[in-house]
């Protein structure tokens, strides 16, 4: 599904370029959960940012079924974004004016769904992660666990290929993020490809696959058969 | 479809700030009210200017005397170049007439019966009448013969009666002018007050002989005139009958070609289109005035637009994380932007409607609120919302999402 090749990605720091991403290759097939593991620095949200469209390679290839999307212009970004890639994100990043199943609309507006049909799913969304009776607390009447659900339903809401996310465990006790990864992990199952960046070796046992990187190069790739 | 959620996306964050919202629309509020008050009331002056000239009489060439011909003066009265002759030059050569009507003026004051009143006297002939579009309530006019041989008979004013003589018919009553009796003839129908506040009904007319020699033109040479008022059978013959008016004084007067008259000629429609132009440069004026205060309020929206993009740096992220183009961000914001002007703009019109009434009512103003006020001042205050709106909404959808997101 994901091809990457010898992508980099260079940021300009006072005057000094500075290499996020110094040549990496990477291969990642449908239904894989993967896990990407290193320090900070390390180049690995980088490459979610770009897997995610969220931000151009300087060089290198990304094919995503077979389009090059390193080449897209800012539109097709925002489409790409929206029809391909769930983002859960390690601070939740709801809209606090917003009920949760307003939150997980938000994704289903961009894509023009009409009103019904989107409310239904955001409702049936909400449902399967575990807060069918929340949809219409806003994020401080819920708690972090809670609040991280209702990101993981949004990020469902357009039926992504690939959900993205970062640290998505990291603003959360163990307890409550034990029940975040218990949802990948049914996510999974059902043929839904996941990548998740984290320092949290917990965390990175649960993936099928673990990706190191040091220094904007993969220094190892694991591949471990569930158990 | 989607413009309208963007809409939706715009009004609810104006709604989760309602008090921020009002006084951020606040200055466009105070902008339109002033610009729709300020309209209103240069519209009112324009009619009321327009009603006073026309009060006037229609279709009037006014002929005055020059004063400012020749370098010595030639005594009290002396002034006067117009006469009797004039009159009868331009009623005989001058075609298209309906009417020409000489005047003089005092200031005189009446005794009658135990009561006392002072009054602008006229001495006229009895074409006065369609000259000035004036009517006879009661009684009569006096006729060309009685004009000609001065009897001491008045046409009264409704003020003058009403002064003099309270409730009763003033017909057949006789008064004193200074020292000489007169016997009223005569009522004016009211013609109220003119819109320079003058009391149109506060004066009497006598024949011009009489009134010249014996109350007003002691001063004066006995056939000298003050006003000649020249009525135009229409309209359309106006100007020309102002054109063969100069010519006939001008041969009268024995000027020769390049001399200056002494005497002046105005034009009613002249006039009233002077006036007219006078009174809507000052409307623009005020109304451009106001309009500044509409800037300062599109400063005002771009201000805490700009603020609200600070704010929810993060939101916009988000929003484009879940796929919002630049677009979408940009019409959220700019929509959001002139929502805020447009709610100004609609309280602004009602407070604007509501002043321009309240003045008319209070200051005895005729404060007119034009139909396309209400169109204006809303297609105003969503113009400055775009304008002032475009920038902030630019800033927030050139934002990098990554960044966006990071922010605290």
């Amino acid at each position: 599904m994901i091809e990457v090749r010898s992508l980099r990605k260079v940021y300009t720091m006072g005057g000094e370029d500075v290499a996020a991403l110094a040549g990496v290759d990477l291969d990642i097939g449908r239904g894989e959960y993967v896990a990407v593991i290193g320090p900070s620095g390390s180049g690995k949200s980088t490459l979610m940012n770009i897997l995610g469209g969220l931000d151009r390679p300087t060089s290198g290839a990304y094919r995503f079924e077979g389009e090059e999307v390193g080449g897209f212009l800012d539109d097709e970004l925002a489409d790409f974004r929206r029809r391909r890639i769930g983002f859960v994100f390690q601070s939740f990043q709801l809209l606090p004016r917003l009920t949760a199943l307003q939150n997980v609309e938000l994704p289903m507006i961009y894509g023009g769904m009409a009103p019904g049909e989107r409310r239904a799913r955001a409702a049936e969304l909400l449902e399967r992660v575990g807060l069918g009776g929340r949809m219409g607390h806003k994020p401080t009447q819920l708690s972090g666990g809670q609040q991280q659900r209702v990101a993981i339903a949004r990020s469902l809401a357009n039926r992504p290929d690939l959900l993205l996310a970062d640290e998505p465990t990291g603003a959360l006790d163990s307890h409550t993020g034990e029940e975040v990864l218990k949802l990948f992990h049914q996510l999974n199952d059902e043929g839904l490809t996941l990548m998740v960046v984290t320092h949290d070796p917990d965390v990175a046992a649960e993936a099928h696959r673990r990706v190191a990187f040091r220094d904007g190069l993969i220094v190892s790739d694991d591949r471990r058969v569930p158990a | 479809m989607r413009f309208f959620e963007l809409i939706r996306f715009a009004l609810g964050a104006i709604i989760a700030h309602p008090m921020r919202s009002i006084l951020t629309s606040l200055g466009v509020v105070i902008g339109v009210a002033a610009v729709v008050m300020m309209t209103s009331i240069g519209l009112g002056a324009q009619q009321r200017v327009t009603s006073a000239i026309a009060g006037l009489g229609s279709n009037l060439v006014i002929v005055s005397p020059n004063f400012q011909r020749g370098p010595v003066s030639q005594g009290a009265g002396g002034g006067f170049s117009l006469r009797d002759g004039d009159v009868e030059a331009i009623a005989k050569q001058v075609e298209n007439v309906a009417a020409v009507a000489p005047v003089v003026r005092g200031q005189v004051q009446l005794a009658a019966e135990g009561a006392n009143w002072n009054t602008r006297i006229e001495g006229v002939t009895p074409d006065y009448l369609t000259a000035r579009d004036l009517t006879i309530a009661g009684g009569r006019m006096f006729d060309e013969r009685e004009a000609r041989q001065g009897r001491k008979v008045l046409v009264v004013g409704p003020t003058v009666a009403r002064e003099l003589f309270g409730e009763d018919d003033p017909v057949g009553k006789r008064v004193r002018v200074r020292t000489v009796p007169f016997e009223i003839i005569g009522v004016l129908e009211t013609k109220g007050q003119s819109g320079f506040g003058q009391d149109q009904d506060d004066l009497v007319l006598g024949p011009l002989s009489a009134v010249r020699s014996r109350i007003v033109g002691r001063r004066m040479r006995p056939d000298a005139v003050q006003t000649i008022y020249v009525k135009s059978t229409s309209a359309d013959t106006l100007d020309r009958v102002q054109e063969d008016v100069i010519n006939a004084l001008r041969e009268q007067h024995r000027i020769r070609p390049g001399d200056d008259d002494d005497f002046s000629t105005q034009n009613m429609a002249s006039i009233l289109q002077a006036s007219q132009a006078a009174v809507a440069t000052f409307t623009v004026l005020l109304a451009a005035v106001a309009a500044v205060s509409l800037v300062v309020g599109g400063v005002g929206i771009m201000n805490i637009m700009l603020v609200a993009v600070t704010e929810r740096t993060r939101e916009i992220g988000l929003r484009m994380a879940v796929g919002a183009r630049r677009s979408d961000v940009l019409i959220q914001f700019a929509m959001e932007s002139v929502a805020l002007s447009l709610v100004g703009g609609i309280i602004g019109l009602t407070i604007g409607v509501a002043g321009a009434f309240g003045i008319a009512k209070l200051g005895n103003w005729p404060a007119a609120v034009p139909a396309w006020a209400g169109p204006l001042a809303l297609g105003f205050s969503m113009m400055v919302g775009l304008v002032f709106g475009a920038y902030p909404s630019w800033r927030a959808a050139r934002l990098d999402p990554i960044e966006a997101l990071r922010r605290e």
